[in-house]
């Protein structure tokens, strides 16, 4: 059984995720680190769905899906901010800091 | 023979991953994210998965990685230009939240699987075997997760007219 090293791959690819949303400024490529976490979400439950049944991969289907339509709006929204700013870095977008 | 490759293929998804947020050109992270992707799907074909293997590579690494590339063509922040990684202080907490998510995630391994709902060894290989591994994935699509199905076709098109929307200059 796989089920062991899967989990702890999508561990580590999890928290490679999360570092590189906190180590980024760039809007796109925080984005891509959402990705990442995502797709270690979708390793495991491809790993338990060998133990749980098929609905995991049927759950890895929707999560595609709203992955999917989550990088069509967002990148939809870096695309307004930059036209806005004129960057994509995080940093200088920061009208709502108190 | 089935272990090694898994174990090959995680450790070139981890190795890519870091790769791809270390990176300072988005065009390279984005071309490291396709490599980790096309390697989750390697591991999902020895998971049983085939079918999620197939859309990972089509879905994610075919569409999803397009999208991302045509946006950093279009924004034209593709050449390499000062880092946006941030400085010491970002790195350090960058790290200490890493070191402390990877302590919570193994402080998990302590956790029993309910062992009442697992099926058999080889089970769902079986189910694969017999029903083919699209079919394996339809039927409780199709069955049991219809209304979910039919209602992410509405979500998909919230998506493409708040995308439209959002990105055109002017309607």
């Amino acid at each position: 059984m796989l089920l062991q090293p899967a989990l702890v791959f999508s561990a580590l690819l999890f928290t490679i995720g999360v570092v590189g949303v906190l180590l980024r400024r760039n809007a796109i490529v925080i984005f891509m680190c959402i990705e990442l976490m995502l797709n270690a979400v979708n390793l495991t439950f491809v790993a338990l769905s060998q133990r749980y049944g098929l609905d995991g991969q049927v759950f890895v289907f929707f999560v595609m899906t709203v992955a999917a339509a989550e990088a069509a709006v967002g990148l939809a929204i870096i695309i307004a901010l930059y036209r806005h700013h004129a960057t994509a870095n995080l940093d200088t977008i920061n009208l709502l800091r108190g | 023979m089935r272990e090694v490759i898994f174990y090959v293929a995680g450790i070139i998804v981890l190795a890519s991953a870091v790769a791809c947020i270390t990176n300072r050109s988005p065009v390279a992270s984005a071309l490291w994210l396709v490599a980790v992707l096309f390697n989750l799907s390697v591991a999902y074909v020895l998971l049983d998965a085939h079918f999620i293997a197939a859309l990972q590579v089509l879905v994610y690494a075919g569409a999803i990685m397009v999208l991302f590339l045509f946006v950093i063509m279009l924004l034209n922040i593709g050449r390499p230009g000062p880092t946006d990684i941030k400085g010491a202080r970002g790195k350090l907490i960058a790290v200490v939240a890493g070191l402390l998510m990877v302590a919570e995630l193994a402080a998990l391994r302590s956790v029993e699987l309910p062992s009442e709902a697992s099926l058999p060894d080889g089970a769902v290989a079986r189910i694969v075997e017999r029903q083919g591994a699209v079919q394996a994935v339809a039927i409780p699509l199709f069955q049991q997760y219809l209304i979910p199905f039919e209602l992410t076709s509405i979500m998909l098109l919230a998506a493409v007219v708040g995308a439209v929307v959002l990105a055109k200059r002017k309607l």
